[in-house]
């Protein structure tokens, strides 16, 4: 029992990490129609940056605000320069952030080496807390999970409940209406971008304290992004949610159960969910 | 000007400087540069013709050019000991076959997708393959792979010395290629045309679009296959890094760079991919590779929208040379 109760706990902690990372990347997708294949660089740079700027002011939170704001502006910097200018062409777009992915990938690795870093999250963060039946359970990993709890709400009174959100959403359904009608939709197309992008930054921090930092992550959660929003379904929230759990516990129990074929799992459930929903569980279209 | 059938058929100069290059190359040319070269290419054909013909692009081709290598390696003599032995032409043959299989299931899963979903969902396939090497010790020996792969030696020729090496990429390259080209002016390579402009209308003149673009995904898996089979050979190793997304991207940027809407891009690419790793290293740094071609790549995708080979296209057009028989010469004649 004890060990089913602490394996669904790893999945869920593995699951708010990849909704952290995936409901950007889908944010992103469902507006700009962009794919943002440079989204796990974003999670790279955020975690590495955050770690800096942690270990000189000393402050785990300003890490967090600063790695968010950081990446943000990498983004926004990414989609002015490079991705603009290709108007409409989403294939070319995808292959010039695969090209920035490359190149950001590389500058961290010849600034940061090849070494895995480890944050000091603060004493708060630290040891155990003290639960039922399983005894504890890392503090840091409870952080991981109501963090991804805090900032879905917050994604879902923001996107349904507020002005901005409208806009978004009118912007999902008829970018071209909507900027008919007179709104400044090219502002509402980049704050969602350096939203999307601060996400990742932001995930990168927490999921630099929860696990660890080193090359490679990169590709780990770009991996997990593309399988979140195939499963969930582009551009949607709750689709990113629901994809998010069904890939966390099928990796988790897979790696417990099988662990020389778990991949394959998570790979059936990608082929089930395309062969009955191609558009993705919660997916329009 | 040059003789009529080399006018007519320009790419047999390529052919023929292929079959020249040992004459002038040194050895570490010939045998690690050009048939690395023409092992990328060959590799990167079958995403080009898949792109150039049928309009699909697919992430998955280093990963399905894996399932070959790994194959192969499974069912050669290695030192890592693991997998079975069995001859050599039957372990090819075997690699060939996984590997268009493997081909025909990506085009099978990803079937109802296109553009950009087609994309996600194929590097989602073969960065799954890459977890499922490197996790799994059972069969693949997790991420040490399988160490001491030898090319096989027939007739008393060492296959991996570097001159009978490039015979061979040269060979399957040349033929590969011929194959694509010869595809495209068939009735199956029109309706992978007819596929790439109106899916749609093919489904209702009656043909079924379904197998087509799974047939087309069977074809580019053999051509990728045999790009892996002589990769495994080449670096006498297999291990997950031959199918992470690095390799993946790899090969796609390879296709880009060439020119993905022209089969031969492939080549073109594969060139200059080998080329900027060789000098490259001697400019900057050689751990700095990935910041040169993620540099020129990008450059290459916001000015030159068809690569390389759309590059020369232009440059042919402009300069339009009389001997090719284009419309200035006409226009020439016609004043004459």
């Amino acid at each position: 029992m004890r060990f089913y109760i602490l394996l669904s706990l790893n999945a869920l902690t593995v699951a708010s990490l990849y909704f952290l990372v995936a409901s950007g990347f889908s944010l992103i997708f469902g507006l700009l129609r962009t794919v943002n294949m440079a989204h796990g660089a974003f999670y790279l740079l955020g975690a590495y940056v955050g770690y800096d700027i942690a270990s000189y002011s000393g402050s785990w939170v300003l890490g967090l605000v600063g790695a968010a704001v950081a990446v943000a502006a990498v983004g926004l910097a990414m989609h002015q320069l490079l991705l603009r200018t290709l108007g409409n062409d989403e294939l070319r777009q995808a292959l010039v952030t695969i090209g920035f992915a490359i190149v950001v990938g590389d500058l961290l690795l010849a600034h940061y080496g090849g070494i895995t870093y480890q944050f000091t999250p603060p004493d708060a963060l630290y040891g155990t807390t003290p639960m039922p039946v399983v005894k504890g359970y890392p503090t840091i990993r409870i952080v991981v999970i109501a963090s991804a709890l805090i900032i879905g709400l917050g994604l879902w009174l923001l996107i349904h409940k507020t002005r901005l959100g409208m806009l978004i959403r009118a912007g999902v359904d008829d970018r071209d209406i909507l900027s008919a009608m007179g709104f400044n939709v090219q502002r509402v197309l980049l704050l969602v971008f350096a939203l999307g992008a601060g996400l990742a930054g932001l995930a990168g921090v927490i999921g630099g304290s929860a696990l660890s930092i080193s090359p490679g992550e990169d590709a780990r959660f770009l991996l997990s992004s593309l399988v979140v929003v195939i499963v969930g379904g582009m551009g949607s929230l709750a689709g990113a949610a629901l994809g998010a759990l069904l890939i966390g516990f099928a990796e988790q129990f897979g790696l417990a159960f099988i662990p020389n074929y778990a991949t394959l799992l998570t790979f059936l459930l990608m082929i089930a969910v395309l062969a009955v929903r191609p558009q993705g569980l919660f997916g329009r279209g | 000007m040059p003789p009529r059938f080399l006018v007519r058929h320009p790419y047999l100069l390529l052919v023929l400087a292929g079959v020249l290059f040992p004459l002038v190359g040194s050895e570490f040319w010939v045998g690690t540069v050009a048939a690395r070269a023409l092992i990328i290419g060959t590799m990167a054909l079958s995403l080009t013709f898949l792109t150039s013909t049928a309009g699909l692009v697919s992430f998955a081709q280093a990963g399905v050019a894996g399932v070959a290598g790994y194959t192969l390696a499974l069912l050669s003599p290695n030192v890592t000991g693991v997998g079975v032995e069995v001859a050599w032409p039957l372990a090819v043959g075997a690699a060939l076959l996984m590997g268009t299989l493997a081909g025909v299931l990506v085009g099978w899963v990803s079937v109802r997708s296109s553009g950009i979903y087609l994309l996600m969902i194929t590097l989602a396939m073969s960065v799954s393959l890459f977890y499922l090497v490197s996790q799994n010790t059972e069969v693949f020996n997790g991420f040490d792979g399988i160490n001491g792969l030898k090319a096989p030696v027939v007739w008393g020729i060492d296959l991996r010395a570097p001159l009978p090496f490039y015979g061979m990429a040269l060979t399957a390259a040349v033929l590969s290629a011929a194959a694509v080209l010869y595809l495209d002016r068939t009735p199956f390579g029109s309706q992978l045309h007819a596929l790439r402009n109106a899916p749609r209308r093919v489904s209702a003149l009656g043909f079924n679009a379904v197998a087509l673009r799974i047939v087309a995904f069977g074809v580019a898996g053999f051509i990728a296959s045999v790009g892996g089979v002589l990769n495994t050979w080449f670096s006498g190793q297999m291990s997950p890094g031959a199918v992470d997304v690095h390799a993946a991207v790899n090969l796609l940027v390879v296709a880009v760079l060439g020119g993905i809407r022209h089969p031969l891009g492939a080549f073109l690419g594969a060139i200059t991919f080998v080329l900027l790793e060789n000098y490259a290293a001697s400019v900057i740094d050689r751990e700095r590779f990935n910041l040169v071609i993620g540099v020129v790549f990008i450059v290459i995708v916001l000015f030159a929208k068809d690569g390389l080979s759309g590059l020369i296209n232009q440059l042919r057009v402009h300069l339009n040379p009389a001997w090719t028989g284009g419309r200035r010469a006409k226009t020439r004649r016609k004043a004459a």
